[in-house]
């Protein structure tokens, strides 16, 4: 409870701006007794990336702050009771549940609801609203069985509905607007039909100029029909026609309201009853309602500040945006309208590519007043900042939105002379200053110490990587070098030991801890180190086994249970009748589970550690050898059937499959490598998604480098293109080399090149070029791991003292782990689940 | 408060078994105890095999080394990484249940684990 005579503030309304409110209050000043109403069931969470939701973010991703966190701070939450009437003579609020609440001051954030136009038949089911995470659980579900729906509103928020609705596999989505022409708040009429055919080509169709005069259907939505008398089917109808300020509250207690919505408030967000405040999307200030976070954040500083005395108040906002999520990218700033006289407008079009960018600059050309996006805005933030700043313009402004023509990089350019007050956060009002101060005093180096350290980034997320770049810039300019250490035993970065071990020639894990560690290890360093002496030396693993992983330990990846799988190589897929039968006989003989696996060939699980160097040696005997399954190695190099068979190959993509994953076999690299090889641009063998991937062409091959496939999918891209198969491999020898010695532990190659200054254009003036003057190194270095090749079961059926190493009890070592189980499935054996 | 139960010392396997700065799984009585040779160190550790996060019978096939400034002896489960001290059987990296530890000694080259 409150000490006596602490004021009490109540909040209506756990929304975005709400809950900052309380954040930013808090921060400054603890004397407030706070109380907050809330109508939604659950605590406020994040409205702008709504969205996300449909794409895997849960209801708690998405919360501004956790429940406890309302607890620890000790704010009084009533969630699920809305507020329905302000006493303003008595200074109470009266809530649904009957409770009756003091204030000394009233903050409302009641936000908006979306506006629903009066058309008939908008009761009908599977007509929806977009605003809640209740709203979106009903859109989802609805659109389950839906087979076509439109969006009414072509705005901001339509457009991201729509694309939403084709996220969640309605395949016939529709746009519906009003005006001629899509966001026509925002983007000039140019933009917008750049707009229009992007999101056209993405599969929306866009009705323009269509005003709805009723909805169809029997008590269900069927259709829509429009004004002109056309009818447009569909099964689901989400209305996003914009946003009504919800001023209920107010109204009804006499505060003065404007005539088409919204709280009126001053400058101070007071309204008009001086202990009242309105903040947020119900506050209607100087006849603007602003829709958008950034504006309702600086309005809660305002009323902190009012709280506490001070003189802040709130001017207006800019309404600079840029949409997210919709697949295009499409932002507009400052004033992207004004036109001659007030201003000339630098317009740039490709229509092949879809992109649109316009700048108004002022007559005398010395400053950017706005403009508009299209298809490409990367240049958003800087522009976005010398509007803000009124920062002079290059004598060629175009410059501005051309970028420097011919040249790749350059990203990030110019974001250091932003003068300190610059703005970079606009959602939580966080400056240039205060970023670079955080850097050099605070030590925050990455975007997760900078969100905890002054929140910025942490809103719409649009400025995230003009922080990076501030961050960066910084130790830049203090001289610092980012280091990654490998763990507490090793100050040094993976790239910096493997540097040391290849100069003093170390050969073994504790000889590199003697000299350069301290401690005994961990199960974080020491794979790391095997890895590095891998890759240097390429001697037997199991020699050192002791500091492999336990899949590197014992040559097999470990399951559920204990046992273990047996993976051997058949290079580019190709397997003949005899060698699948002898598989089927050793399956059979130590009861193995069998399985085509996603790399084209055959895993047999449910070995006992003991059984392992025997079922090897079987396999050996018949021809096969390790397929390194258990390894950061080269995996498998996948292939399509090519021109022997397919009547579209172009070359042999089997041979050549066979004969690069022959050549790269058993090379140990920070993680671990896939390829494939496809005969024709149809790319049956997917090698686009790999670590590197060939495909055939007219006149030789192509060759991409860095796609991955796993948990962040992403496109491997051109390195090379109609290469011969010599170039092609000395390209790969380099790059594979170059992997090697210079990514972080378990990182790879598409991370690997992400982080990369200079990207691919970087990364192919070394491998094509030789810009470093290294690849005759990392070619021979290369040729040293090819020619150290072994089949490390090989080696080990062959050596009993290695076979030694696979038993379970080391006093027992005829013995099976008795608490192994299995259970069965369909013929076969399966592990027992844990 | 502190109770010295006696012991019985068991041999249980050579010191040459178990492979340096690693460790292997005895049956000792029926159980499945986890033997470490810190060679690094010239210390022996022993503890139940069975990792209690998915009880499964491992640890002996798990990593060893150290940390904090104090270097406190930690094996490390090879399934999902829960680390236990050595000398007290504490789960150090997750809320597991601890491990329990046996003593060990080791003479003429003869390892024996201590049976309560
Ligand atoms: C057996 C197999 C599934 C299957 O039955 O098809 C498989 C099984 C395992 N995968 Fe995989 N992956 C298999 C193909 C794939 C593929 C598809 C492919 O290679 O074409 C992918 C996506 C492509 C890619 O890697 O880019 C794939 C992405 C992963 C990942 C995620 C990697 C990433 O970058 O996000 C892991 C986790 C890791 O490596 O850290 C993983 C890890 C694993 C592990 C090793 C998990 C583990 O540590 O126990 C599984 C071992 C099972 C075992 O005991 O043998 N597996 N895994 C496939 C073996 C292919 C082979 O012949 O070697
Ligand atoms: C899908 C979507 C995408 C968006 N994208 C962006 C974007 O990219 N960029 C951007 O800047 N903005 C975006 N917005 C807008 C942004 O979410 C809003 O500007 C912001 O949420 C406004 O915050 P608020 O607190 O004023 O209102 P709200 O977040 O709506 O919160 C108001 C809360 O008050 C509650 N309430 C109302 N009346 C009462 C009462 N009487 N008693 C108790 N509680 C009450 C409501 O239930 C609600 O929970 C988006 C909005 C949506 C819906
Ligand atoms: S996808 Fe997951 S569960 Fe399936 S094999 Fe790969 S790692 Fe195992
Ligand atoms: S089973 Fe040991 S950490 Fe999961």
């Amino acid at each position: 409870m409150a000490p006596q005579g602490t004021p009490t503030v109540v909040v209506v309304g756990n929304g975005m701006v709400g809950y900052k409110f309380c954040e930013k209050l808090l921060a400054k000043s603890t004397a407030f007794n706070l109380v907050v109403f809330g109508e939604e069931p659950r605590v406020a969470y994040d409205r702008v990336h709504l969205s996300e939701y449909f794409g895997g973010k849960t209801a708690d991703d998405l919360l501004m702050a956790p429940t406890q966190w309302y607890h620890d701070h000790g704010i009084t939450l009533h969630l699920g009771d809305a507020v329905q009437e302000i006493d303003r003579s008595r200074r109470t609020v009266h809530a649904r549940s009957g409770l009756v609440q003091p204030y000394d001051y009233l903050v409302l954030a009641t936000g908006s609801s979306a506006f629903v136009p009066d058309v008939p038949g908008v009761e009908k089911k599977g007509v929806m609203v977009y605003r809640t995470i209740e709203d979106l659980d009903e859109i989802k579900a609805y659109a389950a069985t839906a087979r076509s729906g439109a969006v009414l509103g072509g705005g901001l928020l339509g457009l991201e509905a729509a694309k939403a609705l084709l996220d969640l596999g309605v395949a016939d989505a529709h746009v519906v607007e009003f005006a001629p022409r899509l966001m026509p708040r925002q983007i000039d009429t140019a933009g917008s039909a750049m707009l229009q055919t992007k999101l056209e080509a993405l599969g929306l169709k866009i009705h323009l100029s269509k005003a709805t005069s009723h909805i169809g259907g029997e008590g269900k939505i069927d259709s829509l029909h429009f004004g002109d008398g056309s009818i447009l089917e569909v099964d689901m109808l989400v209305i996003s026609a914009g946003i009504r300020p919800r001023d209920e509250l107010a109204k009804l207690a006499g505060l003065e309201v404007g005539m088409r919505g919204g709280i009126v408030v001053n400058d101070e967000m007071r309204t008009s009853d001086s202990r009242i405040f309105a903040i947020g999307e119900c506050a209607l200030h100087s006849g603007m309602i602003y829709g958008l976070v950034a504006p309702g954040y600086d309005m809660a500083e305002v009323v902190v500040s009012q709280l506490l005395q001070g003189a802040r108040a709130f001017t207006g906002y800019d309404m600079s945006s840029k949409l997210k999520l919709i697949g295009v990218d499409v932002a507009s700033f400052g004033d992207p309208f004004i036109a001659e006289p007030h201003s000339r407008s630098i317009v740039f079009e490709d229509a092949h590519s879809g992109v649109y960018k316009r700048i108004n600059i002022s007559p005398d050309g010395k400053y950017l007043l706005g403009g508009v996006l299209i298809g490409d805005a990367e240049a958003y933030n800087m522009l976005l900042q010398t509007v803000n700043n009124k920062i002079a313009l290059p004598p060629h402004p175009e410059d501005l939105i051309l970028g420097a023509r011919g040249g790749e990089a350059e990203a990030g350019a110019g974001v250091m002379s932003l003068p300190d007050e610059a703005l970079v956060c606009s959602c939580e009002a966080v400056t240039k200053g205060m970023i670079c101060n955080a850097v050099t005093d605070l030590g925050a180096t990455s975007v997760d110490a900078m969100k905890k350290c002054n929140k910025a980034g942490t809103g719409c997320g649009g400025c995230i990587p003009m922080v990076k770049d501030l961050i960066n810039g910084t130790l830049t300019a203090q001289g610092a070098y980012i280091k990654n250490v490998l763990c507490e035993h090793f100050d040094y970065s993976r790239q910096e030991l493997i540097d040391l071990l290849h100069i003093n020639n170390i050969r073994s894990y504790d000889a590199a801890l003697d000299h350069f560690g301290t401690g005994d290890g961990c199960e974080v360093c020491k794979p790391a180190v095997a890895s590095i002496l891998s890759g240097l030396w390429n001697e037997l693993i199991v020699k050192q086994n002791v500091i492999q992983d336990t899949n590197d330990r014992y040559l097999a990846n470990i399951q559920k249970g204990g046992s273990y799988s047996v993976v051997p190589r058949m290079a580019g897929g190709e397997v003949s009748p005899q060698q699948l039968m002898a598989i089927g006989r050793i399956a059979d003989k130590y009861n193995l589970y069998t399985k085509i696996t996603g790399g084209q060939r055959i895993d047999m699980f449910g070995a006992h550690v003991s059984d392992l160097p025997n079922i090897w040696e079987e396999l050996i005997a018949e021809g096969f050898e390790s397929g390194h399954a258990y390894g950061k190695s080269l995996r498998t190099v996948k292939s399509c059937v090519g021109s022997t068979w397919c009547r579209f190959g172009l070359h042999d993509s089997v041979s050549f499959a066979i004969e690069i994953e022959n050549r790269y076999k058993g090379i140990r690299s920070p993680h671990k490598l896939k390829s494939g090889v496809s005969g024709c641009v149809r790319e049956c063998a997917e090698a686009q998604a790999k670590d590197f991937g060939v495909i055939a062409t007219e006149k030789g091959w192509n060759l991409y480098v860095c796609g991955n496939g796993g948990a962040k999918p992403q496109h491997a891209q051109l390195l090379a293109s109609d290469i011969d198969k010599e170039t092609l491999i000395k390209y790969l020898d380099r790059f594979m080399m170059f992997y090697i010695k210079t990514a972080d532990p378990l990182m790879r190659t598409a991370t690997w090149l992400n982080k990369m200054d200079g990207g691919i254009a970087y990364l192919r003036n070394v491998i094509v070029n030789d810009s470093l003057g290294i690849c005759a190194d990392l070619e021979a270095e290369l040729a040293l791991l090819i020619n150290n090749y072994h089949c490390e079961w090989k080696e080990v059926v062959e050596n009993p003292e290695l076979r030694k190493q696979f038993t379970h009890f080391v006093n027992a070592p005829k013995a099976k782990d008795p608490t192994m189980e299995f259970a069965d499935m369909r013929g076969q054996k399966m592990s027992k689940a844990w | 408060m502190e109770t010295l139960t006696e012991v019985t010392w068991l041999p249980v396997c050579q010191a040459a078994d178990i492979p340096a700065d690693g460790g292997a799984c005895a049956l000792v009585e029926g159980e499945q105890v986890a033997i470490f040779n810190f060679a690094r160190r010239g210390e022996w550790y022993a503890t139940q095999n069975l990792c209690p996060h998915k009880q499964q019978m491992i640890l002996a096939r798990g990593m060893i080394g150290s940390t904090g400034e104090a270097c406190e002896p930690k094996v490390a489960c090879p399934y999902h990484k829960r680390t236990f001290s050595l000398l007290t059987g504490e789960c150090l990296n997750a809320d597991e249940c601890s491990i329990q530890t046996y003593p060990i000694k080791v003479e003429d080259d003869v390892v024996y684990i201590g049976w309560a």
